[in-house]
């Protein structure tokens, strides 16, 4: 019979290798879904797996998919490392999209080299100010923060589309749910010629490193890692929890207003009452399949674009619904939290338990 | 307000009220073993499109309603395998589970998008029916709101009167010395996660086949987070959730009824939309405030992970 035996330590190779586990149960899970929709699985491989890359525009398309991510999940990880579960990065994301639109529409027709930065700046202070609330009102009435962030993401898309319905509408919209069309000053400059691909990605690699340099090079990062790992250490410590939970969900809100920012300024070019497309649900999954640091959060980030695009060309060639991307990136991460087991025990081959044990 | 309006006001909150009981008891259920699922929304999307499915293909709306329940204890068997057996943060197992059971829901549901079932009729109970004011809101209702009241007093009975309750809560308080006296520590948990999935299962088919006979994507709207809300509200009591889901019942629905009551007021929809989120919020905020309350009543080993030393 097949037993889990705790290990003495937690081991450091199927810490890394739990993630590729997951990976490859994944795909092997892929096979499966295919055959049973019917579809011929090695053709379905190829359009989910490889189309995505299969030349440089892909790979532009694969980027700039992974930009909103990467964001959100680096912004995210920082809180979930001291054990403060920000939920709500899809509503940060979305109040973020909203205070830059706010600043692109308020200087509609300016030409001024700053709209785009003050721009930025709106979008991260909305994703932050968002959050603040789930952190005013944790840290003052010790209100669950998982809950009133996830709140906040309902009241988010319905504030959202009661601009774009409403005030901010396109009088030339032809009724569209969506706000008229950004001037050329308040867009991201693409980076590679040719492609949709733009500054958001770039901003998106520095707060990785940024991300990085908190988490691991800074005092108050180390508070945070030590207060998720030994909450009673971290007590004794005297490091306030109150402060690290600020910390968390603004740095956290702050990254995912810059992620939504970088939607509407960038491949959307407006606002919409589509704007929050669940890339705040599944910067969740990213942060924990890159094990809550910067450089796993960034291949898992691709690893969850891929997913997304696959969705998109699984629609188009497979005629599947698109949702079925969220079927291969819940797979991956129950996959990921199963094999996790490996880090902390192994399986053993044991004969049944003696009698009188 | 006139008589009409106040039972046509009640009768809606009623209804409204009914799958958030339904899936809480459950989740109740759930954390009094120990066990902190928070994937009910997923498991009430799963339910959900499960129960429109099964009811659209056969006609018959309990086949569906058994097979929201199916659904949902896949989900919550699932979630079991992973916190249980596999020890799993149950934190990032549930959160997991309500992301990726949205999305399944979205994928299975489809072909069943912008497809309407017929309206399930009422059951009138006899004589009380007629009652005045309350009678035609209360007694004329769908099965699934009698459904709800009978788990109430079950439940009460079952938690605070039976043994086997004793035995629940012991587990939620004190794992290590439930399995000390003898009792099956993971397998009682296993029970409490698949009748918490099955309850979130019926919630579902509730909204699904009951509520408003359609299948949407995001349909549940958060419902199943509003239920894990009110866990914490009622402070893990089942009286409180019975108070609790009728509360917000009632600020669901009076929202819909200024919107439908075509009184020019000038404030615009979606806002008011937003107000059963807002009221949640305002809620947890009230109760939460006092932190000895929610330590006192929270179940001693809530979320944190069990394993007997073999």
């Amino acid at each position: 019979m097949l037993e889990l035996e705790a290990r003495a330590e937690p081991s450091r190779l199927m810490s890394w290798a739990s993630p590729l586990l997951a990976v490859a149960l994944m795909l092997a899970g892929g096979v499966l879904v295919f055959s049973a929709l019917g579809k011929d699985p090695i053709e379905g491989f190829r359009v989910f797996f490889i189309n995505p890359v299969k030349d440089l525009y892909a790979v532009s398309e694969l980027l700039l998919k992974a930009t909103p991510l990467m964001l959100c999940a680096i912004g995210l990880a920082i809180g979930f490392r001291a054990n403060v579960w920000n939920i709500g990065a899809e509503g940060q994301f979305m109040l973020g999209a909203v205070a830059a639109t706010g600043v692109a529409l308020y200087f509609d027709g300016s030409e001024s080299a700053l709209l785009l930065p003050a721009m930025i700046v709106a979008g991260a202070a909305g994703g932050a100010a968002w959050a603040a609330i789930p952190a005013l009102l944790r840290t003052r009435f010790n209100a669950n923060e998982i809950l009133v962030s996830l709140m906040l993401v309902y009241v988010a898309q319905l504030f959202v589309s009661w601009l774009v319905f409403g005030p901010w509408k396109d009088p030339d919209g032809f009724n569209f749910p969506q706000t008229k069309m950004f001037g050329e000053a308040a867009l991201m400059p693409t980076v590679l010629e040719g492609t949709r691909l733009h500054l958001g990605f770039v901003i998106a690699l520095a707060t990785l490193v940024a991300g990085y340099a908190f988490m691991n090079r800074s005092h108050a990062g180390f508070r945070m890692r030590v207060a998720g790992e030994a909450a009673d250490a971290a007590r004794y410590a005297g490091f306030s929890a109150n402060r690290m939970i600020w910390v968390g969900l603004l740095l956290g809100g702050a990254a995912a207003g810059l992620a939504g920012m970088g939607e509407v300024a960038g491949p959307m070019g407006q606002l919409t009452d589509k704007v929050g497309s669940g890339y705040g649900f599944a910067a969740i999954i990213v942060a924990f399949v890159g094990r809550l640091n910067a450089f796993g959060i960034l291949l898992a980030s691709l690893l969850m674009a891929l997913l997304y695009i696959g969705g998109e060309q699984a629609q188009q060639y497979l005629n599947l619904p698109s949702s079925i991307s969220m079927v291969f990136q819940g797979m991956l991460l129950f996959f990921l939290l199963g094999s996790d087991v490996f880090i902390h025990y192994r399986l053993r081959l044991r004969r049944r338990a003696a009698p009188g044990r | 307000m006139d008589a009409s309006l106040f039972s046509s006001m009640l009768f809606a909150t009623v209804v409204a009220g009914t799958p958030l009981i339904i899936v809480a008891l459950g989740l109740l259920v759930n954390e009094k073993a120990g066990v902190l699922n928070l994937g009910a929304e997923g498991m009430m999307a799963m339910g959900a499109v499960a129960a429109f499915a099964v009811t659209h293909e056969s006609g018959n709306p309990w086949l569906g309603v058994a097979a929201g329940m199916g659904a949902g204890m896949a989900m919550a068997l699932l979630f079991g395998v992973l916190t249980l057996t596999l020890m799993a943060n149950q934190v990032a197992s549930g959160l997991a589970l309500a992301i990726f059971g949205v999305g399944l829901a979205a994928f299975v549901g489809k072909p069943y998008e912008a497809v309407a079932l017929q309206a399930v009729p009422p059951i009138r109970i006899p004589f009380i029916a007629d009652l005045p004011l309350i009678g035609e809101a209360l007694y004329n209702q769908q099965a699934l709101v009698y459904f709800s009241w009978a788990l109430f007093w079950g439940l009460l009975w079952f938690l605070y009167r039976s043994r086997a309750g004793l035995v629940l809560r012991a587990v939620g308080e004190s794992p290590a010395s439930a399995h000390a006296i003898g009792y099956p520590v993971i397998r009682i948990r296993y029970l409490a996660v698949l009748f918490g999935g099955a309850m979130a299962g019926i919630g579902g088919a509730f909204l699904s086949v009951f509520y408003t006979p359609m299948w949407a994507e995001g349909m549940v709207a958060g419902r199943g987070w509003i239920a894990l809300a009110l866990v914490v509200f009622a402070t893990w009591r089942p009286l409180r959730v019975m108070v609790g889901a009728y509360l917000f019942g009632g600020v669901m629905i009076t929202q819909l009824f200024i919107q439908g009551s075509g009184l020019q007021i000038d404030f615009p929809s979606q806002l008011l939309s937003s107000l059963p989120y807002w009221a949640t919020i305002m809620v947890l905020v009230a109760i939460s405030r006092n932190a000895g309350t929610i330590r006192l009543n929270s179940p001693v080993s809530l979320g944190k992970p069990y394993r007997p030393d073999a």
